[in-house]
């Protein structure tokens, strides 16, 4: 069979691969190699070697910005999974109205990042107001928090789905032997229940570190990186670099800058993987 | 076991505390529909938890001049059919291309596979302006051939969630299929479709849930003078481009939220089961 589906390729695989050209592999490759060069438009470009990523790190927005970003993912990735996680816990108690609540938690995930984040800048704006404090794109802690609770009040549903389907998956008679060996309820979370879910912690760290680490939608319109950059994250940054500078050397940094950001992503992804992979246990 | 007095009891504060939480994460939804109700004046950061009372109640006026002035149903279209033919083209492709490397062995497959991997981990702004380039280049720059774009940016997530799926789907059925006298085609959509469908439909809503909400990809794509899908619309009349008033701008908000929503309360089981086990591929 095998032989005969081969012959079939052009059908199968010719469509998606032609897409993935287009689409990921020649900007990827063309995107690295821009990134050694200095160039306005694409027609006329000249080689700097190593320059652009020198530059990369002589700007202060985009240190800056690594710094913010980093708090950031750090701060809202244990937010979310405590969060989820203590919610997917309730949720599984069989308590009254479980289904609304679930469902309720879980709607803001559907609606887009960039219109999230105005809705939570009328909200703030409205609470800074009567606080009579400055508004949240004047004042950076302001804008950080505020980003911190837009991202939990989005993602926190989306892991508590997931950490429910895992507790669900915790077989029941290992929960009941635990019980008749005298264990308390803290005993069984922490003996039972949460190893038996490091699956769906591995995942759910995975999701909300790379997600946060990648926001733009909700930093775009929630803040704009106001007051003068300095809410501004990583992804924000590559774009401003890209799109907001005038100046013949920013695009080729901006470039440079996106290939730091994408090896940052890689290390950060791989790294978490083998601390949480290794510590799941045998189902 | 039966549940005793004490739990019983903790349930019910639990069942309050978490209906409490339920009205905290509606209200900001709330807090926007209440706006979108009121006039210009009575939408200041001062003012902006007021209900609308009968001097500030304008009824559905903001909601039309929201509609006429952003252009909005324009907006819609665009957004709809660039949902509705990347997340069609994504599953026909993906699905037909992740079955090519589950059953056939070679380089072609494994470098598939594992580039559809890495492809998952980059992050946009690392293509982002060359993409644009290219693009622009193959004229793939208006709302209607965008779709090759999504395919491709988006085929990562989709193949490695299919060949997930595929991984354990029996080859048996397929081999008596073969004996049978169909061709890989026929094979491909008489047997392995019916059989893909729960991870299809799956795979489509995590897809339509990051094509409808995409903002960077259609701005740097399109053009966006002359097309503006519903983020795009937002950001263009909230940035300092155009000039839209408070009020119509809530009213285009809650337009935008509403139809998610109602097609979440719908089909909520499927898009659930889809977030789970998107979850468990990944």
């Amino acid at each position: 069979m095998e032989k005969s589906i081969r012959k079939f390729w052009p059908v199968f695989v010719l469509p998606t691969l032609l897409a993935f050209v287009i689409g990921f592999i020649w900007p990827f490759i063309w995107g690295i190699g821009l990134s050694f060069c200095q160039f306005i438009t694409v027609s006329k470009v000249t080689f700097v070697g190593f320059q652009n990523y020198l530059s990369v790190w002589a700007d202060t927005t985009f240190t800056h910005a690594f710094v913010f970003t980093a708090a950031f993912t750090v701060v809202s990735t244990v937010l979310i999974n405590l969060c989820g996680f203590g919610l997917a816990l309730l949720l599984t108690r069989h308590i009254k109205g479980t289904n609304v609540f679930r469902t309720v938690y879980f709607m803001p995930n559907l609606i887009g990042g960039v219109v999230l984040g105005y809705i939570w800048q009328t909200l703030f704006n409205g609470i800074l107001t009567i606080l009579g404090k400055p508004l949240i794109t004047l004042n950076a802690t302001y804008g950080f928090w505020g980003l911190i609770i837009l991202m939990c009040w989005q993602q926190i549903g989306y892991m508590m789905i997931i950490y429910i389907a895992g507790l669900q998956n915790v077989p029941p008679d290992l929960i009941e032997a635990a019980k008749i060996d005298g264990a308390n309820s803290r005993q069984i979370l922490f003996k039972v229940k949460i190893p038996m879910v490091m699956p769906s912690i591995t995942i759910c760290t995975f999701l909300t570190l790379t997600n946060s680490f990648k926001l733009f939608d909700q930093n775009l319109s929630l803040t704009g990186g106001e007051p003068a950059k300095s809410t501004m994250m990583l992804a924000y940054n590559i774009y401003d670099t890209f799109y907001a500078r005038s100046g013949a050397q920013w695009k080729g940094i901006g470039q440079a800058k996106a290939v730091v950001f994408f090896l940052a992503v890689v290390v950060i992804a791989l790294v978490q993987l083998r601390i949480t992979r290794s510590k799941e246990v045998q189902q | 076991m039966s549940a005793t007095k004490a739990t019983r009891r903790v349930n019910a504060v639990l069942s309050v505390l978490l209906a409490l939480l339920c009205v905290a994460y509606v209200y900001p939804i709330f807090l926007i529909f209440i706006n979108s109700l009121k006039t210009e004046r009575a939408i200041t950061t001062a003012t902006v938890f007021d209900l609308p009372i009968a001097e500030t109640f304008v009824k559905f006026q903001n909601y039309i001049t929201g509609i006429t002035s952003m252009n909005f149903l324009q907006s819609f279209w665009y957004s709809l059919f660039i949902s509705v033919s990347s997340v069609f083209l994504i599953l026909l492709c993906c699905s037909m291309c992740a079955w090519y490397i589950t059953r056939v062995k070679g380089k072609l497959s494994s470098g598939m596979y594992y580039l559809c991997v890495f492809s998952m981990v980059v992050p946009f702004q690392m293509v982002m302006f060359t993409l644009a380039k290219t693009a622009d280049t193959l004229k793939l720059n208006n709302p209607y051939n965008i779709c090759i774009i999504y395919l491709g940016f988006g085929a990562g997530l989709a193949v490695f969630m299919f060949t997930g799926f595929m991984k354990s789907m029996p080859v048996e059925i397929e081999e008596a299929a073969m004996i049978d006298g169909c061709n890989p085609l026929q094979i491909f959509f008489r047997v392995v479709c019916p059989i893909l469908k729960p991870t299809m439909i799956s795979t489509a809503i995590l897809e339509v849930m990051w094509v409808w909400n995409d903002y960077l990809l259609p701005t740097l794509v399109l053009d966006i003078k002359s097309y503006r899908t519903i983020p795009m619309a937002i950001q263009y009349f909230r940035g300092s481009y155009g000039k839209v008033e408070m009020g119509p701008m809530m009213a285009c908000i809650m337009l935008t939220v509403l139809p998610v929503v109602a097609l979440y309360l719908v089909c909520q089981k499927y898009i659930i089961e889809g977030v789970v086990a998107g979850a468990v591929k990944g």
